[in-house]
C-alpha cells in the first residue's frame, strides 16, 4: 500500500437546530441516505458512494457548529504512532472509546490551535448499501436529490493557521497544496493526505472553533447544475455559485442547510501527488483564487460561519 | 386572504411589508432590499441579528449562541426566524450576543 498513515477524511459531526429539518436536507435534497436514528439522538448518514458505514452524524442542539471531524488512517498502530508525534508536537491527547459511535473503532482525539477538535480512528464498519464489488453497477439504487457521491472535505475558521499547517504537516504527514500568503505568513491553507486538493483546510479569523462549510463531491459539472436547480427549487439558503474556484479548481455550489450551516457540492479539482509544490496565491489575487468567474469576494462568503 | 404588516427598521427608517406567517429577513429579501444584512438564513450565523423595539412577534429556534436567553427576553432576535403578528419596529443590533 502506497498510501499510509492518514487515509482520508472520514466523518463530521455537526449541530442542527432541529432534526427533522436536517434530514429532509441532507438526505432527500443532498441524496445522503439515512443509516441510523441512535437512542441518543444522533443521525447518521453516509454516501451511496462509500464504503465505510457512516461519514455524517447530526447532533440537535441549542446552536449550530461543527463537534469534530475525524480522519480514517490505515491500521490501528498508525493510532499509537500518531499519539505519540502528537503529544511530541505539544497537543494533549485523549481516548474515546469503541462503539461511542456505532460501528466505529477506538479514537484519539485533540484540539486544534485553531479551537476545533480532531480525532483519528482506523476502525469503521462497512455500509449495508455501499458501492457494489462484484460486477458493479455503477449504484444499487437511483441517486436522490443532488446525487451526493459521500463527504468529500470541511473548510474550518479559525486563529494560528500557519501553527495548524505546521502541525497537520509535521505530526500528520499531510501536504500542503495551496495556500494564500501574506509578508506575515500563511491566512488560509489547504492540506492533504490523499491525491485530492484538500481534505481540509483552513482560515484565519479570530474566534476559534467556526465551522464555514462541510463538502459533498458530485459526479460532473451537470450534477453541480442539477444541484442549483435543486436549490432554487426548494427554496434552500443559496450562498454563491454555481461557478468555479481558482484554488483546487473544484467546480462548486454553496448553500446553507436549515441550521445555517454552510454546504458545499462540488466536482472536479485536479490529482495531487506529493512530490508536486504548493501553489502560492497573493491576497491580492485572493478574489480570482476563490471565485474564478466573478474574481471578486463577497462578504457574506467571508464573514458568515457557525 | 392574510394579513399583512409593517416592518419599520429605525436606522434608516425604511419599511417593507411582511405577511403573515412570513420570516421579516425573507420577506424584505423577496423585496429585494438590504436594510438588515443577510446571511445564513437559517438562524445559525448572527448576521441578522436585530433588537425589536416595539410590536409583537414569535420566533422560531434560534442559536443559542447567538440569542441567549436574557437577550431573548429583551427583544433580541435574528431576522431569520422572527415572525410579526402585529406592526414592528426594530434595530440593528448585529454585535454579538449578551449586549
Ligand atoms: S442570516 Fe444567519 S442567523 Fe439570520
Ligand atoms: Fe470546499
Amino acid at each position: 500500500m502506497a498510501l499510509t498513515g492518514v487515509l482520508r477524511a472520514g466523518f463530521v459531526q455537526f449541530r442542527v437546530l432541529e432534526m427533522d429539518e436536517a434530514i429532509n436536507h441532507y438526505v432527500d435534497h443532498i441524496g445522503l441516505d439515512l443509516v441510523e436514528k441512535a437512542d441518543d439522538g444522533r443521525v447518521y448518514l453516509s454516501g451511496y458512494d462509500e464504503f465505510d458505514r457512516h461519514s455524517i452524524v447530526l447532533r440537535e442542539a441549542d446552536a449550530p457548529g461543527v463537534d469534530f471531524m475525524a480522519f480514517k488512517v490505515a491500521g490501528d498502530a498508525d493510532l499509537d504512532a500518531f499519539e505519540k508525534r502528537i503529544t511530541d508536537f505539544g497537543l494533549e491527547v485523549d481516548q474515546v472509546a469503541a462503539d461511542e459511535q456505532p460501528g466505529v473503532g477506538r479514537r484519539i482525539g485533540f484540539v486544534l490551535p485553531s479551537g476545533h477538535r480532531i480525532e483519528l480512528y482506523a476502525e469503521m464498519a462497512r455500509s449495508d448499501n455501499g458501492p457494489i464489488t462484484e460486477n458493479p453497477d455503477v449504484w444499487r439504487d437511483d441517486p436522490r436529490g443532488m446525487r451526493a457521491l459521500g463527504f468529500d472535505h470541511c473548510l474550518f475558521y479559525g486563529p494560528n493557521v500557519a501553527e495548524v499547517c505546521r502541525f497537520f504537516t509535521e505530526a500528520l504527514d499531510f501536504s500542503l497544496t495551496e495556500m494564500v500568503e501574506t509578508p506575515d505568513g500563511p491566512i488560509a491553507v489547504w492540506l492533504t493526505s490523499s491525491t485530492k486538493t484538500h481534505e481540509v483546510a483552513f482560515v484565519d479569523h479570530p474566534d476559534p472553533g467556526k465551522f464555514h462549510h462541510v463538502s459533498f463531491v458530485l459526479e460532473s459539472w451537470n450534477d453541480v447544475g442539477h444541484a442549483a436547480d435543486i436549490v432554487s427549487r426548494y427554496d434552500i439558503s443559496r450562498d454563491v455559485g454555481p461557478t468555479r474556484h481558482g484554488i483546487t479548481r473544484g467546480q462548486t455550489i454553496y448553500f446553507f442547510d436549515p441550521s445555517g450551516n454552510r454546504n458545499e457540492v462540488f466536482c472536479g479539482g485536479y490529482t495531487y501527488f506529493p512530490d508536486h509544490p504548493t501553489r502560492v496565491w497573493t491576497p491580492d489575487q485572493l478574489g480570482k483564487g476563490i471565485f474564478y468567474y466573478e474574481k471578486e469576494l463577497n462578504d457574506r462568503f467571508l464573514g458568515v460561519v457557525t | 386572504m392574510s394579513e399583512c404588516f409593517t416592518v419599520t427598521v429605525e436606522e434608516s427608517g425604511a419599511q417593507f411589508s411582511c405577511l403573515d406567517g412570513e420570516r421579516v429577513l425573507i420577506a424584505m429579501e423577496h423585496q429585494g432590499l438590504k436594510h438588515i444584512p443577510i446571511g445564513c438564513r437559517g438562524g445559525g450565523c448572527g448576521t441578522c441579528r436585530v433588537r425589536v423595539t416595539g410590536g409583537r412577534y414569535r420566533t422560531r429556534k434560534m442559536s443559542r449562541a447567538q440569542v441567549s436567553e436574557i437577550d431573548e427576553q429583551t427583544g433580541y432576535a435574528l431576522a431569520c426566524r422572527l415572525i410579526p403578528e402585529s406592526d414592528l419596529t426594530l434595530r440593528l443590533a448585529g454585535d454579538g450576543p449578551g449586549v
